[in-house]
């Protein structure tokens, strides 16, 4: 398949890297494991002049956990390290396990969490886990709280040239858990239909304090403030969860589409948000 | 435009000049002559690509060839050991894990990934590490038994 025309640098640091992309602006398209970006190049979608990629820069692809403070996880890290590494598996099983979601190995193999949160798919699988975390993001120039970074459709808050260096996503504390489910036709290689993210603290059977956000179903993921308020202070049971999932699912934009109706997006978003609040109450560190 | 590379390629140094603009898969088969990596969707989508890079299985339609600068890509030409055929392949064979062929070495290669990196997987392991190839032939199941043999006789191979 022929693309059009481009020119290719692999930067030698991230800061170089965004120089080019200050300086050529659009003629330049960053590129890290390359998994949304080639498609694009190769449906010309984006005719870049210089194609930039992070993937020989030094020290990005680090996966760190530190007791007391979180998990780092540098720009680089493939989504397959990520899913993998015991540090994540151990800690946070959650980000393990929505990372796991993406694509296939192949996919992950080259495809890294940061490209994925900057790509900004309404659906994209590392997201929602990372909302409800409350995750940070470490760019070029400051510190953004996951909550502010995603804008619309394949639009994120990032200015031109800044780029990501970290995603850090603080550790689950006594009496916390979380968890990510994703609803897709197939279980592999499918982008979801909806996906539904949990994290609760809980005080012995009462509901401290919760966060919940969906994938899929508006033109960014979505928190479902509603749910939230509804949850918040009482006492667990399912009868309260269902009440909340109703609520979650009309918090939901949904849109009909190849995958699926509108309707059948809210419907999923009220059993997913149950079924991945529980996961996050079945996940609770002692 | 074109740019040098210089990398490992199923296990021989490779100096040339590559496309910048051509997918691994088409620098492979087309200046490389190496035409056992297939060109199925160009998408992510079907693995008929999958090449090693630095022995992690990737679809090579979605990588750059000057990306494999300064890396080891193998291919399913440079599976074999010592000219025998690979566990994995002959397991294939022995099973009738293929028809038509299109899939296999695409299969194999995240196959040999697979029980490099978990040498006793599961059946549910197996069958998610080759999530991302399809084959419109066997209906997997040979497929999967395949690499379960090939698992176990390259235990007994280590014992
Ligand atoms: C067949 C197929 C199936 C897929 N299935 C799924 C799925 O099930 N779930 C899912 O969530 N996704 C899926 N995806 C999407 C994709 O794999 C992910 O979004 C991937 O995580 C992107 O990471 P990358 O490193 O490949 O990004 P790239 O393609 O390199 O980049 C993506 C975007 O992010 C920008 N970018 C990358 N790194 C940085 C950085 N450090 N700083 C600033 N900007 C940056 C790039 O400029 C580009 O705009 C699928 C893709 C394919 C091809
Ligand atoms: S040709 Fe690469 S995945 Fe189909
Ligand atoms: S054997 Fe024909 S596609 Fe798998």
């Amino acid at each position: 398949m022929t693309m059009p025309s481009f020119d290719f640098v692999a930067a030698k640091s991230l800061d170089q890297a965004a120089e080019m992309a200050v300086s050529l602006g659009g003629k330049c398209q960053i590129m890290a494991g390359g998994t949304d970006v080639m498609p694009l190049l190769r449906d010309r979608l984006i005719r870049p002049e210089l194609v930039v990629s992070l993937r020989e820069i030094p020290g990005l692809d680090k996966i760190e956990f530190k007791p007391g403070e979180g998990l780092r996880i540098g720009a680089l890290a493939t989504l397959d390290q990520i899913q993998a590494s015991p540090a994540v598996r151990d800690n946070l099983p959650a980000v393990a396990e929505a990372a796991h979601y993406v694509a296939s190995k192949q996919i992950r193999c080259k495809g890294t969490m940061a490209g994925n949160i900057c790509n900004a798919s309404p659906s994209a699988d590392t997201a929602c886990i990372l909302i409800v975390m409350g995750a940070k993001i470490l760019t070029t120039k400051r510190e953004i709280q996951i909550g502010d970074f995603f804008k619309g459709v394949k639009k994120t808050c990032l200015e031109p040239g800044e780029l990501v260096r970290e995603i850090f996503v603080p550790e689950l504390k006594s009496g916390e858990g979380s968890g990510y489910l994703k609803h897709a036709v197939r279980k592999a290689m499918d982008l979801a239909i909806i996906g539904v993210a949990s994290w609760v603290r809980m005080d012995g059977q009462k509901i401290a304090d919760c966060r919940m956000a969906f994938g899929g179903a508006g033109v960014t993921p979505l928190r479902a403030l509603q749910a939230e308020k509804h949850l918040k202070g009482k006492t667990y049971s399912e009868a309260l969860l269902e009440e909340a999932a109703v609520l979650a699912a009309a918090d939901a934009k949904p849109i009909s589409d190849v995958r699926a109706s509108a309707e059948y997006r809210s419907d999923m978003i009220r059993v997913y948000a149950k079924r991945s609040f529980k996961r996050a109450l079945e996940t609770l560190r002692s | 435009m074109k740019k040098a590379i210089k990398f490992m390629l199923n296990g021989d140094p490779v100096e040339t000049l590559a496309d910048t603009n051509v997918t691994m898969t088409d620098f492979l088969r087309r200046d490389m002559h190496l035409t056992g990596t297939k060109r199925g969707c160009e998408e992510g989508e079907c693995g008929a690509c999958t090449i090693l890079l630095d022995r992690r299985p990737v679809a090579s339609c979605l990588m750059l060839a000057t990306e494999a600068e300064g890396h080891e890509i193998v291919t399913i030409e440079g599976i074999m050991e010592d000219g025998k055929l690979h566990p994995v392949q002959r397991q294939f064979v022995e099973k009738w894990a293929l028809q038509c062929g299109f899939c296999t070495p695409g299969m194999i290669i995240s196959a040999v990934a697979l029980l490099e990196e978990n040498p006793s997987p599961t059946e549910a392991e197996i069958r998610d590490a080759i999530a991302g190839n399809l084959c419109r032939c066997t209906g997997y199941a040979k497929i999967v038994e395949a690499i379960g043999a090939a698992a176990e006789s390259l235990s007994r191979k280590v014992a």
